[in-house]
């Protein structure tokens, strides 16, 4: 029982890295381009909706909405400001960018909001009215499940069966694929390159959204640096899944949560990120272009 | 003065180069030291030279595996914590039987470097079978492991002999480290090295810088410098040829995490106090921005974006709270400005000579 509520912790905190993997693989899929940025974007999110409840006094939800508009504009704007210019540069000089909007968006938060952190009010309370906490009892009341978690995964399970619709059923999804083929021939073809990697980033940004949101109600501390790290893990799982591929980011987020969850629990608290980190480097010796990424071999 | 003029005519140029950032090395020293022997320089100004002395080293080492050999690496930090924690251990734990400070710091230097480099050959073996953005996420991914590794060590010296724990659990602390009397607590786990000596000096951090460019420079224009940058322009090129790959980039990689690891030996001897959490992911792109600004390659370039990014950050304290997001948007205009193709049109007209060069 004990393994099985580790099993689903790690479930819903790997939900949330697959969110944020999946707005990360399709950038990458498309732009080809590691956007160290998008962990910030998740931060962004997170304090939009704080500040839509605390402040303007709107309910969770449209919070989440307002975060997620917010973001995708935000997704755009860094698009079209930073990355387009680039997009004939080396890879390296993109990461660099990357990384100046990535201290861009932390220290602008921090100037706006303050380094300390703020308590979340999570989209579903931790205790109903009655002051019960908000879980479902299984097995007799030994396993229970937070709302939470089950809207968690519940999002990530929509999001993922959502995206697979759009990027091949249409026409937008399909201008996609073609640009991560190969954006010449894209372009040759009539498909207007440069909106289809707007859409994606603002897709991505959105994701990056609900997922601030998601993290920050399930552990409600939110500072200008919490979007680093999960940003770093979702970053890993992209990559464990092959990153490009969008059923890959969503198998490497939740691997990634359930070996985090279970060296949490069963080996050492603080060398989970090291066992994770092991895991990968394992998974890429084996598997170089990651679990469900193709292996293109050069050729001559 | 004039065998002199000749001598400089019939230079190559990589050598004029190369003899140039020699001298720009010494000239800095001479400045600085004339600079602080007439009072000019603060404390605060002082207490930076370490520093930007080490993390010259840092990018200058970082360019040969990110320049040289063509490989990104996000986890140079890692080598640079190897190399402070075991030099730290051994300047401390050598206290008793080598009395001179300077032999200690050097002694510490080679020991951070030793295993530094083997770390770097640890890591090297399975990273360099990787490819491109690959290699960038599993170097990322050894600089976290080693910064926990290092955060759960507990280790302490006394007449016995070192004594090294491993707490990974958390439980252990530093009275299990059984030490006697006599004995000293280098690193206390979490808390870092707490006081250790303050070795480092300034003069030694440039006899590093020299040492370093001595090796860098003398490696890039050998036979196996040339080899290594074939393998950054053209893998199969190189394979056909009959290069061995995963030798040149080994070599390459390892003499990058050594010297990383001097550097690391330096500046962990610098502070009293030292946490394994400085050197996270955080400081291995720090040492990134200073290789790509300062040009891929170009071992000056780095040399000079690393003394200069890393005063940036403290002469903009006047501007208190909105100093590292000036240094967000300088950064994202530096990159911008210098990959517009119309800025370097413009360059390539003001300085046609080395547009010739080049070609």
């Amino acid at each position: 029982m004990e393994f099985l509520s580790y099993l689903i912790s790690g479930l819903s905190l790997g939900s949330v890295y697959a969110i944020i993997a999946l707005g990360y693989t399709m950038v990458y899929g498309i732009a080809k381009m590691l956007n160290f940025a998008h962990g910030d974007v998740i931060m962004v999110g997170g304090y939009v909706s704080f500040v839509a409840m605390s402040s303007l006094g709107l309910n969770g939800w449209l919070a989440l909405l307002a975060a997620m508009a917010v973001c995708t504009l935000l997704g755009i704007l860094i698009e079209g400001l930073a990355y387009r210019p680039l997009r004939q540069a080396t890879s390296l000089a993109v990461l660099i960018t990357a990384i100046g909007v990535s201290y861009l968006l932390q220290n602008s938060a921090l100037l706006i909001w303050g380094a300390n952190a703020k308590v979340y009010s999570p989209l579903i309370p931790l205790q109903n009215a009655a002051g019960e906490p908000n879980v479902v009892r299984l097995f007799g009341g030994q396993l229970s499940i937070s709302y939470i978690s089950l809207l968690t995964m519940l999002f990530c399970i929509v999001i993922m069966i959502g995206l697979t619709l759009f990027t091949s059923k249409t026409k937008m999804g399909k201008a996609m694929r073609a640009c991560s083929e190969d954006k010449g021939a894209a372009q040759l073809m009539g498909i207007n390159v440069n909106r289809t990697i707007s859409v994606t980033f603002a897709i991505g940004s959105a994701l990056a959204a609900i997922a601030g949101v998601l993290l920050c109600s399930s552990f409600p501390t939110l500072m200008p640096t919490t979007g680093s790290m999960p940003g770093i893990r979702a970053f890993t799982a992209a990559v464990f899944g092959g990153i490009g591929s969008i059923p890959g980011a969503f198998l490497g987020g939740l691997l990634i949560g359930i070996i985090e969850a279970m060296a949490k629990a069963y080996i050492s608290t603080q060398l989970s990120n090291s066992i994770v980190f092991a895991v990968l480097i394992l998974v890429l010796l084996v598997r170089p272009a990651g679990l469900l990424g193709k292996y293109v071999p050069e050729k001559v | 003065m004039g065998n002199f003029t000749e001598r400089l005519r019939s230079m190559k140029r990589t050598t004029k180069v190369n003899t140039a950032t020699y001298a720009g090395v010494v000239l800095a020293w001479l400045a600085v030291t004339l600079l602080r022997s007439g009072g000019v320089l603060g404390r605060s100004a002082s207490g930076l030279l370490v520093p930007i002395c080490c993390y010259i080293v840092m990018a200058v080492s970082l360019n040969l595996t990110v320049g040289i050999l063509g490989e990104l690496s996000l986890g140079h930090a890692g080598f640079m914590s190897v190399g402070a924690f075991s030099g730290v251990i051994a300047a401390m734990s050598l206290t008793d039987s080598i009395p001179s400070p300077v032999l200690r710091l050097a002694i510490a230097m080679v020991v951070g470097a030793c295993f530094a480099g083997a770390v770097g050959a640890l890591v090297g073996i399975p990273v360099l079978r990787l490819r491109g953005d690959y290699l960038a996420i599993v170097t990322l991914a050894f600089g976290e492991i080693l910064k926990e590794l290092i955060n759960c060590l507990i280790v302490g010296h006394d007449e016995n002999g070192l004594h090294i724990l491993f707490n990974y659990n958390g439980l252990k602390n530093v009275e299990d480290l059984h030490l006697t009397e006599r004995g000293l607590v280098i690193i206390k786990g979490a808390q870092g090295a707490t006081g250790s000596q303050m070795l480092a000096t300034f003069n030694a951090g440039v006899i590093l810088i020299l040492i370093t460019l001595v090796i860098v420079l003398n490696l890039v224009n050998s036979r196996s410098g040339r080899a290594i940058m074939s393998i950054r322009d053209n893998r199969i090129a190189a394979e056909s040829v009959g290069i061995n790959i995963t030798k040149y980039k080994m070599m390459a990689f390892v003499t990058s995490a050594a010297l990383a690891g001097a550097a690391g030996a330096l500046y962990g001897l610098n502070y009293s106090n030292l946490l394994a959490t400085k050197f996270d992911f955080n400081t291995s792109i720090l040492v990134l921005v200073f290789v790509v600004l300062g040009g891929l390659g170009n071992i000056w370039g780095s040399m000079v974006a690393a003394a200069v990014l890393y005063v940036l950050p403290e002469a903009l304290r006047g501007l208190d709270k909105y100093r590292m997001l000036m240094y967000a948007v300088v950064l994202i205009l530096v990159m911008l400005g210098t990959n517009n193709p119309q800025l370097k049109t413009l360059f390539g007209k003001l300085l046609p000579r080395r547009r010739e060069e080049e070609v």
